[in-house]
């Protein structure tokens, strides 16, 4: 065989075995779809990784960190309630790296919101955030969040109030901080200082996802006060006519509305079964607590950063 | 420099571009232009961190590589050629012909990291669209890793001048480990108190050498500046430790039977 013959068929051999190696490993892994293990940490102490990382601990810290947004995004999406793994992969990724400000601020509302919107453990996150304070003690986003969890998580406000005073005393902490300190005493448990704390974490910070994340609370947190007080007028409704409204029209009719008002999204709220109040689609506006009907599931959160114009 | 000192340097790195050695360069484009792309799709804001930790981590690691390998094959490739004894029956001395190669190794990795550099900021350019004062600290981690390269190139001539290559890479790439956890091993001196122990691993803390105080990739990945004084005293560590393994390596070769 001559030379130019050789390489032709050695180079049509050679593609058609890769192929034939890719087909065979594809019906292999059919075989075994449980193969990849993904719910184990192989060397779980940060310590131990540290060492092991040969001083590229920064880079080791880069690929954890990718590695815990990895885990909580897919169990996130399949509505999992059960995240075993987020606390060690966030503590591994913070000993390898105690800087990485973005692995305490996502990782703490990763974790501390309940499911289905979060980890549900609100403990982990406030220990995230107090390992965050300890290796960057002059960073007062960390105090913020600190007190936005003990607040909306825990509802302990006396740690709230107190996470946000110290976050004061830090140097060129956010003015809003001291308002936040001195108004929870006032109001804490009130919706007026949940829309304060979104408002707060809207206006400072620039990341698209946690803008539109504050975005939606707050429409969240609207919806709630619009749908109390519809609720209370449908109410007002029922004690003149001895009976539900079918429509908010009838309450528009019965003067006690101007018009038929509107939610966040531009759709008219609607009168739903007994005199509950609902909006027109749930699906679109995530974390509300009233407005959905009875035993709703709401979908996992997607592309809030969206909301952000 | 003396003429045969820069005859053999030149011809070193020649040697070392010959071999194809600036090749890693591809792999390096294609890890950093990958990173820069990829990691913002399954990530959350770590873009620049990501470029410039891996972008560094790469230069250092590819040129640890490529330290050891070329380093531990310095004097045996030219024992094995028999090209060595055309080298020393001219005038050159055999002192000249290990700075000569030194040099050369080292000029091939200063290069090497040099285009790695440009790399590294255009990627750091492409992720971030703009350049800050803080970036001005990664020239320093650069300089760091040069100072790295120097100290291994000078130990891989070291073992290579009285050992066969194989052995000559465990023993560099052993160093290169034990360099790594030199901190730890100081801690472990500190606890050791007072007597022969503790005399052993002090000693043994000044004899690996302290790669450690070398590398500050993941503080100017967070655009921590680097104290003027540490650069200054690392620069004269690296440059000591570096003429102390040289020094061995000439005493060595010097005495070295070639017969």
């Amino acid at each position: 065989m001559n030379r130019p013959n050789v390489t032709i068929t050695t180079t049509t051999l050679l593609v058609v075995f890769f192929v034939g190696s890719i087909l065979a490993l594809r019906r292999v892994d059919g075989m075994r779809p449980n193969a990849t293990l993904q719910d184990v940490l192989f060397i779980s102490s940060p310590k131990v990784l540290k060492r092991l990382s040969l001083g590229y601990d920064g880079l080791l810290a880069d690929i954890y960190w990718t590695r815990a947004v990895q885990y909580f995004g897919e169990r996130h999406a399949h509505r999992a309630s059960q995240y075993s793994l987020l606390a060690p992969l966030l503590e591994i990724t913070t000993t390898l790296d105690p800087h990485l400000l973005v692995a305490y601020q996502f990782g703490a509302n990763f974790l501390a919101p309940a499911p289905p919107y979060g980890a549900g453990m609100s403990k982990q996150a406030i220990d995230l955030i107090n390992y965050g304070i300890e290796n960057n003690p002059n960073d007062w986003h960390l105090y913020y969040q600190l007190g936005f969890i003990y607040y909306m998580d825990r509802k302990d406000y006396a740690n709230a109030a107190a996470a946000f005073e110290r976050g004061t005393k830090v140097p060129h902490a956010h003015p809003f901080l001291k308002v936040l300190a001195a108004q929870m005493a006032q109001h804490a448990g009130d919706t007026q200082m949940a829309r304060a704390l979104w408002t707060t974490t809207y206006e400072t910070t620039e990341d698209s996802q946690i803008r539109g994340n504050a975005i939606a609370h707050l429409r969240a947190l609207q919806v709630n006060d619009d749908v109390t007080a519809l609720e209370k007028l449908v109410s007002d409704y029922r004690g003149k006519t001895g009976k539900n409204p079918d429509t908010l029209s009838d309450l528009v009719r019965a003067g006690l509305l101007r018009s038929i008002p509107r939610d966040p999204t531009g759709r008219p709220y609607k009168v739903a079964s007994e005199g509950r109040v609902e909006v027109e689609a749930p699906d679109e506006m995530p974390f509300l607590e009233k407005g959905v009907p009875p035993g709703y599931e709401p979908p996992p959160p997607k592309d809030l950063e969206k909301l952000v114009k | 420099m003396s003429s045969p000192i820069r005859h053999i340097a030149s011809n070193t790195f020649r040697e070392a571009v010959r071999d194809r050695v600036l090749y890693n360069l591809i792999a390096f484009a294609l890890l950093l232009s990958g990173a820069a792309i990829l990691v913002g799709q399954i990530s959350i804001d770590i873009e620049r961190l990501v470029v410039v930790n891996l972008g560094l981590s790469a230069v250092s690691l590819f040129g640890v590589v490529i330290a050891i390998f070329i380093g531990i094959g310095l004097v045996s490739k030219e024992i094995e050629k028999r090209t060595l004894y055309t080298v020393l029956s001219r005038p050159v001395q055999r002192w000249q012909f290990i700075i000569g190669k030194f040099l050369g190794l080292a000029g091939t990795l200063v290069v090497n990291t040099l285009f790695m550099a440009v790399g590294v900021f255009a990627a750091l350019f492409y992720v971030a669209h703009k350049f800050e004062r803080a970036d001005g600290w990664i020239l320093v981690a650069l300089y760091f890793i040069i100072l790295q390269f120097l100290i291994l190139c000078a130990l891989s001539l070291l073992f290579s001048s009285f050992s066969s290559p194989l052995l000559s890479a465990i023993f560099a790439f052993s160093l290169f480990i034990i360099g790594c956890f030199s901190e730890d091993l100081r801690g472990f001196a500190a606890i050791t108190g007072s007597g022969l122990t503790h005399m052993l691993v002090t000693g043994a803390t000044y004899l690996v050498p302290n790669l450690s105080a070398l590398n500050v990739i993941t503080s100017v990945a967070h655009g921590q500046p680097v104290a003027p004084i540490l650069i200054l005293y690392n620069t004269i560590y690296a440059l000591l430790y570096a003429a102390v393994a040289l020094c061995g390596a000439v005493l060595i070769f010097d005495r070295r039977n070639l017969k």
